[in-house]
């Protein structure tokens, strides 16, 4: 799995640890506002956004943190960085075991 | 009230609206922009749902489509590839004025593997993001999926194909090639996310007249997405595949040469054994 293109691994591995740069963007995206936000810039919660919104709660790493370790940069980094690790992983590791079966 | 856009004269007449169409635009141009991950409560459930839908038989193709074509040693670029788009649309880039933009790969990766790989790939990056960390809504994977999964790939892997010609892949044409394919890519899934936006404050409103869901005219959320995704994360996503592209034609030849579809006796053969 990681022999044959090895330099394909290695520069995930670098976008990995680099990946908390992607932190510094501090704007909150439409759409990852709270309730509150919304009331402020929009002037009412839309009645159906406000029943589906938060249809999912099982997130485990949510907005790539660890809950309770979001207090300074450092740790939100931390977060980031594992939450890479796990989807990395994760995604990686689906696509090898669909390609189990193909042949040469 | 002399500046509101043409886009929102007609609202003007719902005297309520005029002031949210402005806000909205201001809104999403200034405060942290507007993303083509979907979340949940932006999408009616009657238009969200029929989308996953339709995203099943796609995803049903794409698999035999890969399992047919995909060679076993191509698998760990799958894997990789399939992972560098989960990584890589974390990377936000900030940009002056509080927005940010972020690359996909999905073009990338259906210029390596071709689009119905990428797909997949893309497609299970994205059902990871909503599922583990809350990145774009779970109801809303299938219109996720189909913008970002099918429309992006697709689109950009044909303008690629189409500019680059007999060219090869890492060559001054071919590189070009997929910068553009790449902007178009992802502007066109942007214009496709837009609309399914935007449509929703036009389908769907509550008995007092509010919008239920996404609370923007069409013609605002395709307004602001396509200044953001024409300006910045087009860009972006160019430069990102131009390099990705760049950087594995040097370390393995093999994978950008044309003749790969077809059994290559010799991996070395390279881009040069492309003819």
């Amino acid at each position: 799995m990681f022999k044959t293109y090895r330099n394909l691994w290695i520069a995930l591995l670098l976008l990995i640890v680099l990946s908390p740069l992607g932190l510094l963007a501090t704007g909150t995206a439409f759409g990852e506002w709270g309730m509150d936000e919304l009331i402020d810039e929009v002037g009412f919660i839309p009645q159906g956004l406000a029943k589906t919104a938060d249809l999912w709660q099982h997130a485990i790493l949510p907005d790539y943190s660890i809950s309770g370790l979001t207090a300074t940069f450092s740790q939100s980094a931390v977060g980031y960085i594992v939450s890479a690790v796990v989807g990395v992983l994760l995604v990686a590791g689906i696509m090898a075991l669909f390609g189990k079966g193909l042949k040469d | 009230m002399k500046a509101v856009p043409v886009s929102c004269r007609r609202s003007l007449l719902h005297g309520f609206f005029n002031v949210i169409c402005l806000r909205g635009l201001y809104i999403f141009i200034n405060r942290g922009g507007i993303y083509m991950h979907i979340p949940d409560g932006y999408l009616a459930p009657q238009a969200a749902a029929p989308l996953v839908a339709v995203m099943v038989p796609v995803w049903a193709v794409a698999v035999k489509k890969v399992q047919n074509s995909l060679k076993k040693r191509e698998v760990p670029v799958l894997a990789a590839g399939a992972a560098f788009s989960f990584v890589i649309m974390m990377f936000n880039l900030p940009i002056p004025g509080g927005s940010s933009a972020h690359a996909v790969g999905a073009v990338l990766l259906a210029i390596l593997l071709g689009p119905w790989a990428a797909c997949l790939g893309v497609s299970v990056a994205l059902i990871i993001q909503a599922l583990l960390f809350g990145d774009g809504g779970i109801l809303a994977i299938g219109a996720n999926c189909f913008n970002i999964g099918v429309v992006m790939p697709f689109v950009g892997y044909y303008v690629y194909r189409l500019l680059k010609g007999r060219a090869a892949a890492v060559s001054g044409r071919g590189l070009l090639a997929a910068f553009i394919g790449a902007y178009i890519g992802l502007n066109v899934a942007a214009l496709t996310t837009a609309i399914m936006f935007g449509s929703q404050y036009h389908l769907f409103r509550a008995a007092d007249g509010t919008p239920l869901y996404f609370m923007y005219p069409i013609k605002v959320a395709v307004a602001a997405m396509m200044a953001e995704h024409l300006t910045l994360a087009g860009p972006v996503e160019g430069i990102v595949t131009l390099l990705g592209l760049a950087f594995v034609g040097k370390n393995y030849p093999e994978l950008v040469s044309e003749g790969r579809t077809i059994k290559i006796s010799n991996p070395e053969a390279g881009v040069t054994g492309n003819v």
